[in-house]
């Protein structure tokens, strides 16, 4: 039978796939191969070489990035943990709790940040923490960080729940389990793989913001955007190609991780 | 009252509305200690709410739902010691077979090892043993089903609820699990109360039924008074084939009520409360209840004309035009001691009743 939409038969398909691929990747193919590169210069190159990454972790600048990539891990691991609970809990109440007032409200109001741009917002915190003089530090990015990462671990949460049928838990209710086993025992379990992908993309959102954490960072506290955009600032050097290509790798994990996970499905019994 | 040890389920003023509309309006039942008790109806007609009302899925609007006396329409589902089985199976997806039939005791706080042991003994009973390690997923539909079988046995339920659970499987194994139902039902001694919409199925295998309309109850009683004394049109309708023809009563007398259809065909039938003469009502008629022969063998057989035979296996179906009136179906078990004569279309034959055929029905 002939496909619909056979991809052979339009024309141009392959040049417009072709340069849509060059300008995504071309960049990142760039910085990852010249991170390797043995000369100071970041366009000639002069043959292969770890020099730039031993540069990151011993190298002059590495006490400043060390700190800013602890800060920032501390920062994604608490900021998607919290974010993912909070999600987890909103994404009950409004799919699992029946009919109630503003429930519609509430689910816009969860999911707008998303579409609210991202300098508005970090300007209005930055305006909101002034206005109650919470003093600018860790604190209040870790605080921003976990506004604005709940819409992003509310996503996949909900749509992991939207399709658990309620029988399950009713099923289990009948069989004499409490609302809290109900919970705990089956609707939890299930809903493990929208959990996870939730707290990873609140992970990998939190880990490279740049912009709010610049607005609400207080002077000194660095996050690994916030040193790497420092850094360029004075000269983009091939250490920062390094760098790049090592926050690179993260997502990379990440993402295969998150992967790996929802092929585990455990609604598909496997 | 409700008190009584036979009556394991009392149903009294069952309301359930969905803000004006109303799913169940004023049912009444009881369902006996031990029986396999049917809710046969339509979709729609509030059969499946019922059910929800009693495992405590849906609250009752007005009356109120006794379990062997006590008041149960408050409690919520983990407090009712009923169990059910889901249409979907809602087997937990993540939870092997074995655990998934353990899932009841455990909740009900026996030990692992207990609720392992007794998960294994129903896995037996319903013939799955060898599948204890398996995840739902691994199963086919006919072996789902008995899981959910055996996980809603597992903790001894004093009833056991079953919503439409052969539905989701082909006609072969439908019969065959209709038979082990039954047979389940029995062994166990528990009262089965369950909700299909297939009047076969529910002639089948139940004690009694309640047969449902609209959120009414249209008529309860065991499968034999149910086909052969349908109540109203609904019912005489909704189970089994029939033959409903308008006709006028003339008179009533020593219990046998004397009618005529359109003006030509004078018929008798047993009187039925509430209809007396000068009624237009409807009467139904089986069409295996009915032969046909050349002649007449009888003052009321009515005379018609052959319009089609149809060969349907078992049985052969005769549609016949009566003289001035409606279409009559015969239907004559195809067997060479049986009645069926073969008429071919256009021969003049006369349709004969069997005593008792012939129904009247109120509106």
């Amino acid at each position: 039978m002939a496909k619909p939409y056979d991809l052979r038969r339009y024309p141009g398909f392959f040049a417009i796939t072709l340069l849509c691929l060059v300008i995504l990747y071309a960049p990142l193919v760039v910085v990852a191969v010249y991170s390797f590169n043995d000369s100071p210069s970041i366009t000639i190159w002069e043959g292969f070489s770890l020099r730039w990454y031993v540069d990151v972790f011993t190298g002059p600048e590495s006490g400043k990035f060390k700190e800013a990539a602890w800060n920032s891990f501390i920062i994604a691991i608490t900021a998607a943990t919290t974010a993912t609970i909070i999600a987890t809990l909103a994404a009950t109440a409004v799919l699992r709790a029946g009919t109630f007032r503003l429930r519609t409200v509430s689910i816009g109001l969860i999911s707008l940040p998303l579409m609210v741009p991202e300098i508005v917002t970090a300007v209005a915190t930055l305006i909101f923490f002034n206005a109650i003089a919470i003093e600018r530090g860790l604190m209040t990015i870790l605080l921003a960080h976990i506004a604005f990462c709940i819409p992003f671990a509310y996503l996949p949460i909900s749509a992991r729940m939207q399709g658990i049928e309620a029988t399950y838990e009713q099923a289990a209710m009948d069989l004499y389990a409490t609302k809290r086993q109900a919970f705990t025992r089956i609707l939890l379990p299930l809903m493990m793989p929208g959990i996870m992908s939730g707290f990873i993309l609140a992970f990998i959102i939190s880990l490279d913001d740049f912009i709010i954490t610049n607005f609400v960072k207080g002077a000194g506290v660095e996050t690994l955007p916030t040193a790497i955009f420092g850094a360029v600032k004075q000269g983009i050097k091939p250490n920062i190609m390094a760098i790049s290509t090592l926050l690179l790798a993260v997502s990379i994990v990440m993402v295969a991780l998150s992967w790996l996970i929802g092929r585990r499905d455990p609604a598909k019994g496997r | 009252m409700p008190q009584d040890r036979d009556i394991a389920i009392d149903v009294q003023n069952a309301v359930k509305r969905y803000g004006t509309f109303a799913a169940l309006k004023k049912i009444s039942l009881s369902i006996r200690d031990n029986e396999f008790f049917t809710l046969l109806g339509p979709s729609g007609c509030g059969k499946t709410t019922l059910l929800r009302m009693i495992a405590g899925f849906e609250d009752v609007t007005e009356g109120a739902i006794f379990l062997y006396g006590q008041e149960i329409d408050r409690l919520p589902p983990h407090k009712r010691p009923v169990n059910t089985v889901f249409q979907n199976y809602a087997l937990f997806p993540h939870m092997d077979v074995l655990e998934n039939v353990g899932f009841g005791l455990e909740m009900l706080g026996k030990s692992k090892a207990e609720a392992r042991a007794r998960a294994g003994e129903v896995l037996e009973m319903v013939q799955l043993s060898q599948f204890a390690a398996r995840k739902p997923s691994q199963l086919s539909g006919g072996q789902q089903q008995r899981v959910a079988l055996a996980r809603a046995l597992a903790p001894r339920p004093k009833v056991l609820l079953l919503d439409e659970p052969l539905s989701a499987l082909d006609l072969k194994l439908r019969k065959a699990m209709q038979v082990e139902l039954k047979h389940l039902q029995r062994e166990t001694g528990i009262t089965f109360i369950f909700v299909t919409h297939d009047q076969e199925e529910a002639l089948t295998m139940s004690d009694r039924i309640a047969v449902m309309s609209s959120g009414e109850l249209q008529q309860l009683g065991e499968a034999r008074e149910i086909y052969e004394r349908p109540r109203n049109v609904f019912v005489a309708d909704f189970i089994g084939d029939t033959n409903l023809m308008e006709v006028t009563v003339d008179a009533v007398a020593k219990g046998r009520a004397q009618c005529h259809l359109g003006g030509r065909h004078r018929l008798t039938c047993d009187a039925v409360d509430g209809i007396g003469p000068g009624a237009k009502v409807h009467m139904s008629l089986r069409p295996e209840r009915l032969f046909l022969s050349a002649d007449p063998v009888a003052d009321e057989s009515l005379k018609g004309r052959v319009r089609e035979m149809i060969y349907i296996g078992t049985d052969i179906a005769t549609i016949v035009d009566l003289d001035g009136g409606p279409q009559f179906t015969v239907r004559s078990s195809n067997s060479s001691r049986g009645n069926a004569r073969i008429f071919e279309p256009g021969t003049e034959v006369a349709v004969n009743m069997e005593h008792g055929a012939a129904r009247l029905l109120i509106d």
